[in-house]
């Protein structure tokens, strides 16, 4: 992994960060619904430096067919890292760490898809981090959700996802890689922001209950700016930039 | 009446509040209506629809489908009809009750890749749809090109009351055979016709939101009428 700088300063005296951000704010996102010709559906998303593609295909034919089930459909989820992602080359094959992150974004997705109306079939979505820089499974959260959108698979509402996290003692928006490696803590929330529900949370870190309340609503409070975000590249692909 | 009012939307949001009935690509959530999908919604006296723009075909019952024939065992075809569901077609259907795996050989009748204009004669959630070609109308499909565009767009290639499809028909001289799952078959005897009645579907495939989408196709194909 890249050097650590031992003398960086996370947060300054002005409330500002390493990366120059406020507490408050996310980094910089991009998101572009469609764009992978072959898939049913796509998404790509830039949050900060990290990139993310996602492609959807289905619902379609199980197989192996002893996974189908009879009463709904299954969702499969697999997170992937590009060897060239990060510093020092990754080995592609699965690692300890996808196969956790796949799974916690399967179950992040799995309460906002509709696959009862779809038995006997999978839903596959594929989420390659071609470059990684801290939260890549909220952004690739993010991105799964739009590209299921754009897919057309029936969705109870969309899940937007960002970090939040604890750093000198503050708490914080949208974690990034120092933060995430030099803070004290690190919690990605996945949050359903019409049904008002949280469909994923993960602590990694030490916090007080209050500290815990409020890293939760600072989180949530990040998913309403990311779920406008994928509001608009969905609309700006269905409905041109008149949408609305 | 006045609260026809259409709406772009995308899922998770919400259509409207309050006493309607929910159909098509809603949700009702507590007292919100939630739209699972990209698209349009209408909302009528009673209830509130989303029309959808993207997805793929899932067969409805009496829906008029074009098939391509995958396979055969001794007693059925397989169809796929641009689905996550492959259709059926027992060999009863074809050749009658007198059917007999013995003496009839499915290949005489369809061979793998032939086109089929298909009914799904029955479907529901535990089984495979069940499709029938014993109607009139219906059976292989000897000639025409294959077109295919997104089944969610079938309904405004159709137009309302059929206008849309009878505009393209009348102007090229093309017959054309719409199925719900997104293939259509258009024949012509000419070339030219054939070639216009192809463009002029696969421009309603792209700009199917498109408000005066009508005057554009009639516009397209007009002006090509001048030129010839």
């Amino acid at each position: 992994m890249g050097g650590r700088d031992a003398t960086m300063v996370l947060l300054d005296e002005n409330g500002v960060r390493c990366d120059g951000r406020k507490i408050d704010e996310t980094r910089r996102i991009m998101i572009r619904a469609g764009g992978l010709k072959n898939a049913d559906g796509s998404a790509y998303i830039e949050f900060g430096d990290n990139k993310i593609l996602v492609g959807v295909f289905g619902p379609r034919d199980v197989h192996p067919k002893h996974m189908s089930n009879t009463d709904t459909g299954i969702l499969r989820v697999r997170y992937h890292m590009e060897p060239f992602s990060v510093g020092e080359r990754k080995n592609p094959a699965p690692s300890r760490r996808e196969i956790e992150i796949s799974k916690v974004i399967k179950e992040a997705l799995e309460p906002a898809v509709m696959l009862e109306k779809f038995p006997r079939t999978a839903v596959d979505v594929f989420i390659e981090v071609l470059q990684a820089d801290g939260g890549t499974r909220c952004a690739a959260l993010t991105a799964a959700s739009v590209a299921l959108a754009d897919a057309g698979i029936p969705m109870r509402d969309m899940v937007a996802a960002v970090a939040s996290g604890k750093v000198a003692d503050t708490i914080i928006l949208d974690v990034n890689n120092e933060e995430d490696q030099a803070g004290q803590a690190d919690m990605p929330i996945g949050y359903m922001p019409s049904l008002n529900k949280i469909t994923l949370l993960q602590l990694d870190g030490v916090l007080t209950p209050d500290e815990y309340k409020k890293c939760v609503d600072v989180g949530v409070k990040g998913c309403k700016i990311v779920y406008e975000l994928q509001k608009k590249a969905l609309k700006d692909k269905y409905f041109g930039n008149g949408g609305d | 009446m006045m609260d026809n009012k259409r709406k772009y939307v995308i899922p998770g949001d919400v259509v409207t509040t309050g006493p309607f009935r929910p159909e098509q690509n809603v949700i009702l959530e507590g007292e919100k209506i939630i739209s699972t999908t990209i698209g349009i919604s209408e909302i009528y006296e009673d209830s509130v629809r989303v029309i959808t723009l993207t997805g793929k075909y899932i067969p409805k019952i009496d829906d008029l489908v074009i098939g391509k024939v995958n396979s055969h065992t001794s007693l059925s075809w397989e169809l796929d009809i641009n689905s996550c569901y492959v259709g059926f077609l027992p060999a009863q259907d074809v050749f009658g009750r007198d059917f007999s795996a013995h003496s009839d050989e499915l290949a005489t009748k369809l061979k793998t890749g032939d086109l089929v204009a298909a009914r799904i004669a029955n479907f529901d959630r535990t089984r495979d749809p069940l499709v029938t070609i014993s109607d009139r109308d219906l059976g292989k499909i000897d000639s025409g090109d294959l077109v295919k565009i997104s089944p969610s767009k079938v309904p405004r290639l159709i137009g309302k009351r059929g206008s849309m499809i009878q505009m393209i028909e009348m102007a090229t001289n093309a017959a054309v055979t719409i199925g719900q799952n997104g293939w259509v078959v258009v024949s012509c005897e000419t070339t030219e016709g054939l070639l216009k009645a192809k463009k002029a579907i696969e421009m309603v495939d792209q700009k199917a939101h498109v408000v005066n989408l009508t005057d554009q196709i009639k516009e397209m194909l007009e002006i090509k009428d001048d030129e010839t």
